[in-house]
């Protein structure tokens, strides 16, 4: 597949909003594509919804095979019959985010006039878009499905971000809510991160001022460098240590190394091994631009600062139970993220649980095997049914 | 559920909001969501323990008496419950005086120091008194501030807390006799058990 096309919308499950959503940016975006995957069955009082929100480059390929990687989903040990949140029970609901780049708007989408016609991708004069917009997003999806109340929104890392603002922005609209792996703030480092990440993609030639899609290029180098550095982030010290270790991969290396002559570049670590596998398989996948305008939203995300600055202001008589997720090994959304989400739940009397998972794989434990992760994921939700009297 | 669970959850009105402070496998809050209507939930030090918990349904947070009661509104709770746990935490007074901030009522066990045992244990061997309820050593107990049932009802009356109701309970549970006098509860009593309140809830 050629990244710089756009993706054939009928391809998608989707839905189209032709009069377009209101942006926090001020500008109207129209139309508006919502690319979704369903799983189960939605009950017929329409009380078992459950709304995944996915990671930053997650898409609504929860449970099923990947159409272009052909991979599993990427949360399918958690999403299934049977499974944790268990499909034979709810109805599981998945939308690929405003701006990402798997069938929802953004900047690999054709940029269209009031007549419907459109001769150029949106690129990077796509408007900017907040956590805020990608929950609206979904909001307006829910609701075409039928759906007015959700039984819980749930979701890891910048899924956590919008299950987070779900909580404050539609707190009405549903019964539960689960923030994994998350934070109420993009700290500075997090910011710093993915700073680094922006600029490897622009200082790549091929980015061309983000017009690379009309020169038919992709800048391939930068956006691998920008997934090495960030999948560094989601993982940890001790997993990398146990994965990896120092273990060489001996030459010669095919066409993967820089190029030059047969020097201190022809054997390389495992780890680089894996870190350049990992970045060229993202290249075939994801797109540039949809990886700028999405780390900006995540940059901007400050749930205190929409409310005075006060945390639990936000939550203030919440009727949402919510059960906050950490994994101890996570340096990106750490712990002390999750305690401070939690404390301001607690000023707001709110009902809350709060689980720290020990493990060493990092912030990518939520899409790993984590047997005690799995218990309070699938207890959580049976003890909301049971007092919501679901059960 | 352990007996004086059941002994404390008699003291808690039905369809009430409750805290439970050390909530451990979370048998209290259980039966109180289950059997009295009760908004119940729990914060727990040992994570296994809140892992389960969760597991199960209950609303329980990782937590501890010391540090994380300060984030809860005043009067957020009708009860907030301390099982067994007054005389291991850092500042035992700052931590009733918190639970009677979070609460309307505070419900305290603890294990009694006065109790004829360890007394006459520390008279005739002059050693730190080892016990079935006190019985770990001096050196690696979390038991740092142990007191006798007298020792907290004076705290109560110099912090100005009205005793609603107070019992001593064995190693068991069972509620023992000694209910009019005081002294003989300090005596025999293993475990002490109080309802209080603040003077103007």
């Amino acid at each position: 597949m050629n990244s710089t096309t756009p993706l054939a919308i009928g391809e998608q499950q989707h839905v189209r909003f032709a009069e377009g959503l209101g942006l926090d940016c001020g500008v109207t975006l129209a139309p508006v594509d919502i690319a979704y995957r369903t799983y189960g069955t939605l009950s017929e009082k329409r009380d078992n919804a459950i709304l995944i929100c996915h990671a930053f480059t997650g898409d609504q390929y929860v449970a099923e095979e990947h159409p272009l990687t052909g991979k599993p989903g990427w949360w399918s040990r958690m999403v299934g019959p049977g499974k944790p949140i268990d499909t034979n029970r709810f109805f599981v609901i998945c939308s690929n985010v405003l701006g990402g780049c798997m069938g929802s708007t953004g900047p690999r989408s054709l940029r269209t006039d009031a007549e419907g016609d459109g001769a150029e991708l949106w690129g990077t004069a796509f408007p900017p878009i907040t956590i805020r917009d990608m929950v609206r997003a979904q909001h307006k999806l829910v609701h075409a499905l039928g759906i007015e109340k959700l039984f819980a929104v749930i979701g890891g890392s910048m899924g956590g971000m919008q299950v987070l603002e779900w909580t404050v922005t539609y707190p009405q609209m549903m019964l539960a809510a689960m923030p994994i792996a998350t934070s109420p703030f993009h700290s500075a480092q997090n910011i710093a991160f993915n700073e680094v990440g922006r600029q490897a993609i622009i200082a790549d030639p091929d980015w061309r001022g983000g017009r690379y899609w009309a020169d038919d290029v992709v800048p391939a180098r930068g956006l691998a460098v920008a997934r090495m550095m960030g999948h560094i982030t989601y993982l940890s010290e001790e997993a990398l240590t146990r994965k990896f270790g120092r273990r060489m991969r001996r030459g010669p290396v095919s066409g993967q190394g820089p190029e030059g002559p047969v020097s201190m570049f022809s054997d390389i670590f495992e780890v680089e091994s894996y870190l350049r596998y990992q970045g060229s398989t993202f290249v075939r996948r994801f797109d540039a631009n949809s990886y700028l305008t999405i780390t900006r939203a995540m940059d901007w995300f400050d749930i205190a600062a929409d409310h005075d600055g006060e945390l639990t202001h936000a939550f203030a008589g919440t009727p949402v139970r919510f059960c906050v997720v950490s994994f101890s090994s996570d340096w990106l959304f750490p712990t002390s993220a999750a305690r401070t989400l939690v404390r301001a739940l607690n000023r707001a009397a709110a009902n809350v649980s709060f689980v720290e998972i020990e493990t060493d794989k990092g912030h990518d434990s939520f899409l790993l095997e984590e047997p005690d992760f799995d218990r309070t994921v699938r207890g959580f939700l049976c003890g909301v049914a049971e007092h919501a009297g679901l059960a | 559920m352990r007996l004086d669970q059941r002994l404390i959850a008699e003291m808690i009105a039905p369809s009430t909001r409750v805290l439970d402070i050390g909530s451990g496998d979370g048998a209290l809050i259980d039966h109180l969501f289950r059997y009295r209507g009760c908004d119940a939930r729990g914060i727990e030090l040992n994570m296994q323990l809140v892992t389960r918990s969760v597991a199960h349904g209950l609303p329980v947070v990782h937590g501890d008496a010391d540090h994380d009661l300060a984030h809860y509104p005043d009067h957020a709770f009708d009860y907030v419950v301390l099982q067994r746990t007054l005389q291991a935490v850092a500042r035992p007074r700052e931590v009733l005086r918190q639970m009677l901030r979070i609460g309307r009522y505070a419900i305290v066990s603890f294990p009694n120091f006065g109790h004829w045992q360890l007394r006459l244990k520390l008279l005739l061997s002059g050693r730190m008194p080892m016990t079935s309820v006190w019985n770990t050593p001096w050196y690696e107990t979390p038991n740092i501030h142990p007191c006798t049932i007298r020792d907290f009802l004076a705290l109560c009356k110099q912090d100005g807390y009205i005793v609603e109701q107070w019992m001593a309970v064995d190693e068991e549970g069972e509620r023992a006799p000694w209910r009019r006098s005081i002294r003989m509860a300090n005596l025999f009593g293993e475990q002490a058990l109080f309802l209080l309140r603040r003077r103007n809830g």
